[in-house]
């Protein structure tokens, strides 16, 4: 059977179609989820996409931690179901505190609109599993508060448990250690700034590496995490 | 009416590009003797009349939304009641 594929519309969400247009290419089935409703309808992943949600107010994703979709997705989470959030769904991960750290303004405070050249660090996570470690992939990156921080032992302690996930090449926006992307410690939830649901298609994307985003999270519901 | 003032700020290590963009503009201002800028956000809460706990409240508030522990500090102060009402 398909597997099922959440993809969060939250008020000011952008990339919810994109998102959905990569799932259905990687051969999953999306489902759309809805910011203002706790049901998830019996999906077995759940996609959080970029965009805006509820207008950044406060700070980006501070408002969306607290929407009704996002109490069942974390209970979702700490069950082992696999969750990604790209862009602002990445921010929205990291304030809900599914993921350490937060994600601030560029340090160059200009918007950067280009495609990121990433090193995938690991394949020990459900949304990354099929990926080869240390390969190169090309993802659009899009964002103006994209610079990964958390203090010191944070990211000690992400880097030895092999939970950085995507590490800029050039980095784009002064993100610490080059992070584009991590993990939580089951390797089940992945967070990451560039956007894999824009690489999918030779005729609109720089490349088409998204796609093994959902092809690895297929992978890894029908055979579990790498270890 | 309560006023509770919840001031957040960005922690000393956490780099701000705003302050930075705002010192490299005052030279043109005529200004020459800043070291530093930063920029934080001024939040203004009114209570209910009849609202108990406030402090316990606002930093509640300050904590859990107002300010990202992770990069932000916060100070909550009680502003006296306006107009001299209770």
């Amino acid at each position: 059977m398909t597997a099922r594929i959440g993809i969060v519309t939250f008020p000011g969400s952008l990339d919810d179609r994109d998102a959905a247009r990569a799932v259905h290419l990687g051969g999953a089935e999306p489902v759309a989820l809805w910011h203002d409703d706790a049901r998830i309808h019996g999906v077995d992943a759940v996609y959080l996409p970029g965009g805006f949600s509820y207008g950044d107010a406060l700070r980006c994703g501070a408002i969306a931690r607290f929407s009704q979709v996002m109490d069942t997705v974390k209970a979702a989470a700490a069950q082992g179901m696999p969750v990604i959030g790209v862009c602002n769904g990445f921010q929205v991960l990291c304030e809900s505190h599914l993921l350490p750290g937060a994600l601030v303004r560029n340090a160059h405070l200009r918007y950067r609109n280009r495609p990121a050249a990433l090193r995938v660090e690991t394949d020990r996570t459900a949304w990354t599993r099929l990926y080869e470690p240390g390969s190169e992939v090309v993802f659009p990156a899009k964002h103006g508060e994209g610079r990964y921080v958390a203090d010191e032992a944070v990211l000690d302690r992400l880097e030895g448990e092999g939970r950085v996930v995507f590490r800029y090449l050039d980095n784009p926006n002064g993100s610490m250690r080059d992070i584009a992307g991590i993990a939580n410690e089951a390797g089940n939830v992945v967070g990451l700034m560039p956007h894999p649901e824009h690489a999918v298609e030779a005729l609109t994307g720089p490349s088409t590496d998204g796609l093994g985003i959902v092809g690895s999270v297929l992978a890894h519901l029908s055979e579990g995490v790498r270890r | 009416m309560a006023r509770v003032v919840v001031d957040v700020m960005l922690k000393s290590e956490i780099l701000d590009p705003q302050g930075e963009a705002v010192l490299g503009a005052l030279p043109r201002l005529g200004v020459n003797d800043v070291a530093s800028v930063r920029i934080g956000k001024r939040v203004e809460i009114e209570f209910d009349d009849n609202a108990q706990n406030l402090e316990e409240q606002s930093r509640v508030i300050a904590d859990q939304l107002l300010a990202n522990p992770v990069i932000e500090n916060f100070t909550v102060s009680i502003e006296t009641a306006a107009n001299g009402a209770a």
